[in-house]
């Protein structure tokens, strides 16, 4: 099972090696971490390229390592109808009080990105540039914080939303 | 024409409504077997815009997963689609037990596959049924709704309860079907057969049905895909996608099953592959029915004492039992470091975890993908330029669960 996918990271080492930090294939999922200011650039060569054809963006969420550098990982998952094959691509996005984190939106090239991307915005307040309507999905407008960040306790209470006309 | 009748004829021009007319349709709406806010843009009777609004039913799964044992988020996983709780229940098992790097026992891949067939058989029921009762047809209604219940009474003998199951365990499933099970399920396969041609007899070329569906909600087979559209949506686009074919777990790769995939991708071609995919359940479960009475007894779950109990002789009598028994009950299984993504073909389609394990007894995190959010999301497109009133069989048949939705 570990060696799944290794076709897929060869070409994509091969093709665009210098954007990729790592790669792995833990549990036969193939895996690439990718350096977050090249995210858009490599998307589009995964979606084009005629031996990788990744036409569809499956699943996309975001994780919080609290204390590592950077905080934040996007995650996506990829999947090829044409040939079947599927890889997930990472990549880390810092978070500082003078510059919030943000990412490059992938809507341009799969609107499937669209609601998963509010939705991480929602959940943990990663902005997405060039997103054409970044707003919460799940929550509500008012609602303080985002609650999938490690440093939101799970026992807090909102404050109390009136009418609105 | 006098002055004041000119006036009045100018008055009454202005009086037609020309402007678009904006509606708040939900968040409970009548109309909708789920709470979600559609707010319409209308020409006349015509919908020229729509902003879907969802996160009513949001109760923090994830959140509370990741503050739970692993064990402990099974039964969030039965309230995500409460429809087909079972098959939630098999796609976060199934990624747990990636991460753990287990291998299942033969009789629990076979009792899984007839558990979710019996879980995708009810969810189905329910799209169709409700559907038809959204459209003013209470008959089939019944009909559909009198089938689940004996979908639900057949989880019942199963696993001791209709709706939320908990019947999958990290490792296995709860137990081994009753000695009884296989008759009833014969039995009961036989009603659902008969009130399914029922169904069909009332629904499929009634007038008013097709024409409610035919040409309605259409959705191309390249908005299905630039969406990540899945399960029986993007099969009626002619999409063949199906994890149970694509990418065979369980059992599914020694089973004899067709895939129903339609052509237009519209209301009615959704309503014909979901009936499809009933019948084709049905000849799973009974496939699963001979192989496992062909197979005999044989342990269900795996014997793997990170996330079993230990037999409980070895635990009254020996120390080591004890301890493990002890671990397993206040901590629940560790889970080695690491992530993984596990998906499988649920009712609505590709149902996905995303796993990732710290190393301890909590998860590090717990991602559904689920396909009801991503199936809804193009419906704007799918109702643009159409009648209100079509935006109610569209809505219907993307099968949109609350519960799954918005977590």
């Amino acid at each position: 099972m570990e060696d799944c996918g290794s076709g897929i990271l060869q070409r994509l080492i091969a093709e665009r090696g210098e954007h990729l930090e790592s790669t792995h294939a833990q549990h036969g999922d193939a895996t690439a971490l990718l350096r977050p200011e090249s995210l858009l650039e490599v998307m589009r060569f995964l979606r084009d390229d005629s031996e990788l054809a990744f036409n569809m963006l499956t699943d996309l969420t975001a994780v919080d390592w609290l204390d590592r550098a950077p905080r934040f990982e996007m995650v996506y998952h990829l999947y090829s109808l044409d040939w079947n094959h599927r890889l997930r691509v990472k990549a880390g996005v810092p978070d500082a009080p003078d510059a919030p984190a943000q990412v490059d939106s992938l809507c341009e090239l799969w609107p499937s990105a669209n609601w998963m991307e509010r939705e991480v915005w929602d959940m943990y307040g990663i902005r997405f540039a060039g997103h054409p309507d970044l707003k919460r999905l799940l929550l509500y407008e008012e609602f303080e914080g985002h609650p999938l960040r490690k440093d939101y306790p799970k026992e807090r209470r909102q404050p109390l939303v009136g009418p609105r006309n | 024409m006098s002055e004041a009748a000119q006036r009045l004829a100018g008055d009454s021009r202005g009086d037609l409504h020309s402007e678009h007319q904006v509606l708040n349709m939900g968040p409970s709406h009548p109309a909708t077997h789920g709470t979600v806010k559609f707010l319409i843009e209308l020409d006349g009777e015509n919908i020229v815009s729509l902003e879907v609004f969802v996160g009513y039913l949001h109760r923090g799964f994830e959140k509370e997963c990741e503050s739970g044992s692993w064990y402990q988020a099974i039964p969030y996983t039965d309230r995500l689609n409460y429809n087909s709780a079972i098959l939630c229940n098999i796609g976060y098992c199934m990624a747990v037990e990636k991460l753990l790097g287990i291998a299942l026992p033969e009789r629990c891949d076979w009792l899984r596959v007839l558990a979710g067939e019996l879980s995708r058989l009810g969810d189905h029921l329910t799209r169709c049924g409700a559907a038809c009762l959204e459209l003013q047809a209470m008959t089939p209604f019944l009909y559909g709704i009198e089938a689940r219940e004996l979908t639900w009474d057949l989880q019942e003998e199963l696993c001791g309860a209709r709706v939320t199951s908990n019947y999958i365990r990290i490792g296995g499933v709860k137990h081994d079907m009753p000695g009884d099970f296989p008759g009833k399920c014969r039995a009961g396969i036989a009603k659902i057969r008969a009130l399914l041609a029922d169904f069909d007899k009332v629904v499929t070329q009634n007038r008013i049905f097709v024409d409610r569906l035919r040409g309605t909600g259409i959705i191309s087979r390249e908005d299905c895909i630039r969406y990540a559209v899945t399960g029986p949506v993007a099969r009626a686009s002619g999409i063949a996608l199906d994890m149970r074919k694509d990418e065979p777990y369980l059992a599914y790769d020694r089973v004899d099953f067709d895939i129903p995939i339609g052509e237009v991708g519209d209301n009615y071609d959704r309503y014909l592959v979901c009936v499809e995919e009933m019948h084709q359940s049905l000849r799973i479960i009974e496939q699963c029915l001979v192989a496992l009475s062909r197979m005999g007894p044989a342990p269900v779950n795996v014997a793997d004492p990170r996330v079993r109990w230990p037999a409980k002789d070895g635990v009254f009598n020996r120390m080591e039992e004890l301890i493990q028994q002890f671990k397993a009950v206040t901590e629940g299984p560790m889970v080695p470091a690491g992530e993984c993504y596990q998906a499988i073909e649920s009712a609505n389609g590709e149902l996905g975890f995303y796993l990732v394990s710290d190393g301890t007894a909590v998860p590090y995190k717990v991602r559904c993908r689920p396909p009801s959010l991503i199936n809804l999301a193009p419906l704007p497109l799918m109702v643009r330029g159409a009648m209100l009133a079509d935006l109610i069989p569209t809505f219907d048949f993307i099968n949109m669960i609350g519960g799954e939705c918005d977590r």
